[in-house]
């Protein structure tokens, strides 16, 4: 080894050091975002949803109002065709499940909301899970997360151009205008269908694999009710509405498979596949009980859709990723403040 | 002259770990800052490579206390000495702290913990909101705490190294011993 050398030779190994410090740094720094100001970050999408008074504390950052309910999923076994899931083979699995309003504000009446959502964790026996939201549209209004993010945004602004200007931009939004102008409304959650929106590659006992979307069909008879009669009703109606009729009797689903050919687009949530797709009803879910989320089992549930069994896993749809980032963030901040959404006594919530 | 070394098994831990672990730093904060579909890609990684960390950090405890670690220099300053000594056991702690503050807060989530395709660990905590809140917290500002120790660590290695010259680096240098004669 040599002795340390002159104070010019110091000063170029300090040089290296400071270097290597200043390089690892920086790539630190851009690996996390903090050079590229561009980058769509979950900070901005869950900022952007955050209506106009802010979030409500310690709730969800979208689908901000929903009641929890327990029950079950009854696979008939047919599923299995598509998939080696443990959850589609025969047999009764338990749920904890979310009836919820596609809004941000918690404050907005029943009546307004235009997206009705139902959210399920199915638990298998062997620690197998399965977790969905689902949304009343049948296809979501835009292609990517980034014109989602520029949705929100549009929305958001007080300029009178920026919807215009965004439907130009993302003419695929088209489809789900028409969508919320023509379709039905109804008095109850139990009458909805509630559509997985997303692609999922299933992957059968044999190895192969099948591009799938599930969705929900009521065993309720819809019955339309127009939108200026429902503005007559409570604030919070659809709860009222689903204790009642519980009482009076089971509320069910069945989950139906629909599988993509070649050529679909399984990668855009926002285009429907063409009619007479291969469709199996694969079971049953059935509500057993009823609890306010404040208190209920699925309050602290983060209904993220890449977790999945095994058997089924995320496909060329880029929507789950970023529902997973973004919901991730949205349990994180409410987690912080779960001191301002408080448990009540069963009962005790206005 | 000779040098007083780490055990060549411990000097492969220890190459094998600082890779490990700056990998899992990066995959770390790159995860959080997005959500395209490398999220899930990057999220991926990081469970099973969390975990492939604590069991190295254990195997590597066993052999630092089986084995110890050659002295530092009698002419190092004392107050550099400590802030050797002081940075190691920091860097250890968070060897073993950051994996099971990512798997505990994941259990407090009552999020399952899988590594991979049908390997799912158990849960070491029950379900509670205000416990994740307060592990999430703690891992996310650990691994920023972390990776400053870690430059600290990387500093003081290339200042042994290339202005004291004094041996330290050469002890855990990634090089055959046959290579400093």
């Amino acid at each position: 080894m040599q002795p340390p050398s002159t104070p010019h030779f110091r000063l170029g190994a300090f040089a290296v050091i400071a270097g290597v410090l200043c390089g690892a740094t920086a790539a630190f720094a851009y690996t996390a975002g903090w050079l590229s100001p561009g980058r769509l970050s979950r900070e901005k999408v869950v900022g952007a949803l955050s209506p106009p008074g802010g979030p409500a504390p310690g709730h969800r950052r979208n689908h901000v109002k929903g009641i929890c309910f327990t029950g079950t999923f009854e696979a008939n076994g047919a599923g299995a065709a598509l998939s080696r899931a443990r959850l589609l083979a025969a047999g009764a699995y338990p749920v904890i499940g979310r009836l919820n309003l596609g809004t941000a504000a918690i404050s907005e009446p029943d009546a307004k909301a235009r997206v009705r959502g139902l959210s399920l964790q199915i638990l298998g026996p062997d620690g197998s899970e399965w977790r969905t939201g689902m949304i009343t549209p049948p296809f979501f209004p835009v292609s990517t997360p980034e014109a989602f993010y520029a949705l929100l945004q549009a929305s958001a602004s007080k300029e009178p151009g920026a919807m215009p200007a965004f439907a130009a931009a993302h003419p695929e939004i088209a489809a789900f205008g028409a969508w919320a102008g023509s379709a039905p409304w109804t008095g109850s959650y139990a009458e909805e269908r509630y559509n997985g929106i997303n692609a999922f590659v299933f992957t059968d006992a044999g190895g192969s694999d099948h591009v799938v979307r599930w969705s929900m069909r009521p065993a309720a008879q819809p019955v339309p009710v127009p939108p200026d009669h429902l503005a007559t009703r409570a604030p919070d109606f659809l709860n009222q509405e689903i204790r009642t009729r519980l009482a009076a009797g089971p509320v069910r689903w069945t989950m139906a498979l629909t599988v993509a050919e070649p050529g679909d687009p399984v990668d855009d949530p926002s285009k429907a596949w063409p009619e007479g797709r291969r469709t199996i009803d694969v079971g049953t879910l059935t509500i057993q009980a009823l609890q306010e989320e404040a208190d209920g089992p699925c309050r602290d549930v983060n209904y993220d859709p890449t977790v999945l069994p095994d058997g089924i896993r995320t496909s060329a749809d880029p929507f789950p990723a970023a529902r997973s980032s973004a919901y991730a963030l949205s349990y994180r901040r409410r987690a912080a403040e779960a001191g301002s959404y408080p448990h009540t006594a069963p009962g005790a919530r206005p | 002259m000779t040098v007083a070394r780490f055990s060549p098994l411990q000097r492969l831990v220890h190459w094998v770990m600082a890779a490990c672990i700056l990998a899992m730093l990066f995959i770390g904060v790159g995860m959080v800052s997005t959500i395209s579909a490398r999220y899930l890609t990057l999220v991926s990684i990081h469970k099973p490579l969390g975990i492939a960390i604590l069991v190295l950090a254990l195997l590597r405890l066993v052999l630092r206390l089986r084995r110890g670690a050659p002295p530092l220099p009698a002419d190092l300053p004392e107050p550099m000495k400590l802030a050797a000594h002081l940075s190691h056991l920091v860097l250890y702690g968070l060897m073993f702290a950051m994996p099971l503050l990512g798997w505990a807060m994941l259990s407090a989530e009552g999020y399952p913990v899988v590594l991979f395709d049908g390997l799912r660990l158990p849960p070491i905590l029950p379900q509670n909101l205000e416990l994740y809140a307060l592990l999430r917290g703690a891992h996310g500002y650990l691994a920023y705490a972390f990776f400053a120790v870690i430059l600290l660590h990387l500093g003081a290695a290339l200042f042994h190294a290339l202005v004291r010259r004094d041996g330290v680096f050469e002890a855990m240098a990634p090089v055959p011993t046959r290579a400093l004669d």
